[in-house]
C-alpha cells in the first residue's frame, strides 16, 4: 500500500533567538502512515507532537531528513500547494481558523483558494457539510455555533478541498464532552467511509483507543507504536512517559497489581466488565 | 453586556430592496445622495424624501429599526440645525434678540439641511440594513476592481474588512472574559476620577491585544494551509449577476435623478 506520509530521519530545531541555541525537537524520526490509516499520536507536553503535524503539511520544514506526503517532497517549494490540496490540517481553537462570516462561504474558502469553478464550489460545499452533518447550519454565523460545531465546519472546510489525508491537532482540546464526541464520530465516519487517511494527534487516551494505531511520542522519539491494544498494554511505559492507559486498562492494571491476572486489552467498558467478572467467577470455582 | 453592541445590523428578508444585486445598491445609494445634495427648493426634497420613504416601505423594515440608528446621531442634527438657523442671514428678520438674528432664510435653511442629513443616514441604514455584510464586502471588491490596475490592493482590501467583519462578536466576547477576570481580581472601572477610569482599562486593553494577536497569528497559518495564496487565481462560489429588477432599479434613480436636477435649474 502507498504511504499517505513517510518521514525519514527527521531533524528539526526551532531556530533560537540571536545568540541563544535552538531547540532541538527531533533528532532522527521515522514515521510512516499508510493511506487510509488512523493514527493517533500520542506524547505528553513538549513532546513535538504539534511540531510533527506542522510537518506534514509544510508549514515546517525539516532541517535534516525528509517528508514525504503523498509521495511529494514537502521540502521543495513547487510541492506546497499540490502538499496542501492533499494534506487537511484542523487546528485545537475552532474561533482561529474560521475566516467568513457565514458557515457555508467559510467552507467555501478553500475551494475558492484553488480556483475551482463556482458551480462546483457550491456541490462541494454542500456535500462537506453534509458529511459533517451541518448542513441544516449553512446560512448561521460561526460564532453563535457552539465549539463541537464550530469544529466540524472546520472540518467540512478542509473536507469541501477533497485532501486525502486530514490531520487534526488537538481538536478537542477547547471541547466538552458532547462536542467531542461529535468531533470523533465525524472523523471516524470519514476514515471508514471514503478512505481518507487521519492522523489525530490527542491527548485523549480514549479518543486514541479507537485509532487503528497509536504512536506514542516522548522527547521527539517514538517511545512506543503499534495498535492501541498493544500499546496501552505498556501501562508502565505510558506511567513513565506521565501518560495515562484508558481508564479500563488502568483498571485492570490496578486489579492486577492486587494479585489478579486481568488481560490488559480490554479498551471499552464492556469488554472490561466481561474479564472482571470472568475473573471472580474463576477465582469462586477454585 | 458587550454583545447588544451590532455594527451594519442586517435584517434578512426577501422584498424588492433585498434582493437587487449589493452592487446596484452601493451605486444607487450614491447616486441617491447625489440626488439629494442637488436639491434645494421644497419641490425637489418633496421628491426625493418621497423616494426614501417609498424604499423605506418596499423594504419591509420596521421603521423603529431607523429611529434606534438614529437616536446617537440626533446631537449631530441638532448642532447642524441650530448652526444653520443663527448664523444664517437673509431679508426678513423673524426674531430680534439680544446679539441673536433669525431670518426665515436661517428657518427654511435649518429644516432643509437636518431633512438632507436624516434623509443621508437613513438611506444608508437602508442598505446595511438590507445587505449582508458579507454581500457588501463582495461588492465592493467588484466595483473597485478596476482601482487594482492602479495598484490599490483590492483584494486584499476585502479580504480585512471581511475578517474584521467576522472576529468582532469573537473580540467582543473575550473583552467580556477579560472584563470579568479582572474584576474577579479586585479591579475596579466603575469609581474615581475620568483619568483613573482611563487607566483601569490598559489591564483589559493589554491581554486583548495580545490574544487579537495570537489568534491573528493562528488564523493566518489556518488560511495558508487552506492554500490562501491572495487574490491571484480566486474564484468565487456566489458570483454575483445583474439581474432586469437591477437594471429596473437603474432606471428609477436615473429618472429620480433626472427630476431633481430639472426641478433645481428651472427652480420650480
Amino acid at each position: 500500500m502507498e504511504s499517505a506520509v513517510e518521514v525519514k530521519n527527521l531533524c528539526f530545531t526551532y531556530p533560537g533567538v540571536e545568540d541563544t541555541p535552538g531547540v532541538a525537537v527531533f533528532n532522527g524520526l521515522d514515521l510512516n502512515v499508510e493511506e487510509g490509516d488512523f493514527v493517533a499520536v500520542l506524547g505528553g507536553n513538549g513532546s513535538g507532537k504539534s511540531t510533527l503535524a506542522k510537518h506534514f503539511n509544510a508549514i515546517l520544514l525539516p532541517s535534516g531528513g525528509t517528508v514525504w506526503v503523498c509521495g511529494l517532497d514537502t521540502a521543495k517549494e513547487e510541492n506546497l500547494i499540490p502538499i496542501r490540496r492533499q494534506v487537511g490540517m484542523v487546528f485545537q481553537n475552532p474561533d482561529n481558523q474560521i475566516v467568513a462570516n457565514v458557515v457555508e462561504e467559510d467552507v467555501a474558502f478553500g475551494p475558492e483558494n484553488l480556483g475551482i469553478p463556482s458551480g462546483e464550489i457550491r456541490q462541494r460545499v454542500d456535500s462537506a457539510l453534509e458529511n459533517v452533518g451541518m448542513y441544516a447550519y449553512r446560512l448561521h454565523a460561526p460564532h453563535l455555533l457552539s465549539g463541537g460545531q464550530k469544529q466540524r465546519v472546520a472540518i467540512a472546510g478542509i473536507l469541501a478541498m477533497a485532501p486525502r489525508c486530514v490531520v487534526l491537532d488537538e481538536p478537542t482540546a477547547m471541547l466538552d464532552p458532547k462536542g467531542r464526541r461529535e468531533v470523533l464520530d465525524t472523523v471516524l465516519r470519514l476514515n471508514r467511509e471514503q478512505g481518507i487517511t487521519v492522523i489525530l494527534i490527542t491527548h485523549h487516551m480514549d479518543e486514541a483507543a479507537k485509532a487503528k494505531r497509536v504512536v506514542v511520542l516522548d522527547h521527539g522519539q517514538i517511545a512506543a507504536q503499534g495498535t492501541p491494544k498493544e500499546v496501552f498494554a505498556q501501562v508502565e511505559l505510558l506511567h513513565s512517559l506521565g501518560l495515562a492507559a484508558p481508564e479500563t486498562v488502568e483498571l485492570c492494571s490496578a486489579l492486577n497489581r492486587q494479585g489478579f491476572s486481568l488481560p490488559l486489552d480490554r479498551l471499552d467498558a464492556q469488554s472490561c466488565a466481561q474479564a472482571i467478572f470472568d475473573a471472580i467467577s474463576g477465582e469462586e470455582k477454585t | 453586556m458587550l454583545k447588544d453592541i451590532t455594527l451594519g445590523q442586517y435584517f434578512p428578508g426577501n422584498s424588492v430592496i433585498h434582493r437587487l444585486d449589493p452592487r446596484t445598491k452601493l451605486i444607487l445609494l450614491v447616486a441617491y445622495i447625489a440626488a439629494l445634495f442637488i436639491a434645494s427648493n421644497f419641490l425637489s426634497y418633496a421628491l426625493t424624501l418621497g423616494f426614501l420613504v417609498i424604499c423605506i416601505a418596499i423594504s419591509k423594515i420596521q421603521p423603529k429599526a431607523f429611529f434606534k440608528g438614529l437616536k446617537p446621531l440626533i446631537v449631530l442634527m441638532c448642532f447642524t440645525g441650530i448652526m444653520n438657523l443663527f448664523f444664517t442671514s437673509g431679508e426678513t428678520l423673524l426674531v430680534h434678540f439680544w446679539i441673536i438674528n433669525i431670518y426665515l432664510e436661517g428657518l427654511v435653511r435649518a429644516i432643509f439641511m437636518i431633512l438632507r442629513l436624516l434623509a443621508l443616514i437613513c438611506a444608508t441604514f437602508l442598505l446595511t440594513y438590507t445587505t449582508s455584510p458579507i454581500a457588501l464586502t463582495d461588492a465592493l471588491e467588484s466595483l473597485l476592481r478596476p482601482l487594482g490596475k492602479i495598484g490599490l490592493p483590492v483584494h486584499e482590501l476585502a479580504m480585512i474588512m471581511c475578517i474584521a467583519l467576522r472576529f468582532i462578536p469573537t473580540l467582543l466576547e473575550e473583552t467580556d472574559k477579560i472584563i470579568s477576570a479582572q474584576k474577579a481580581r479586585g479591579a475596579d472601572f466603575e469609581t474615581g476620577s475620568l483619568i483613573q477610569r482611563v487607566k483601569a482599562l490598559i489591564p483589559i486593553l493589554v491581554p486583548l491585544f495580545i490574544s487579537a494577536f495570537r489568534r491573528a497569528d493562528e488564523l493566518a497559518t489556518a488560511m495558508e494551509c487552506r492554500c490562501y495564496q491572495g487574490g491571484e487565481g480566486r474564484t468565487k462560489m456566489k458570483q454575483l449577476h445583474y439581474a432586469p429588477l437591477d437594471y429596473g432599479a437603474f432606471g428609477v434613480l436615473a429618472l429620480l435623478l433626472a427630476a431633481t436636477i430639472t426641478l433645481t435649474v428651472f427652480g420650480l
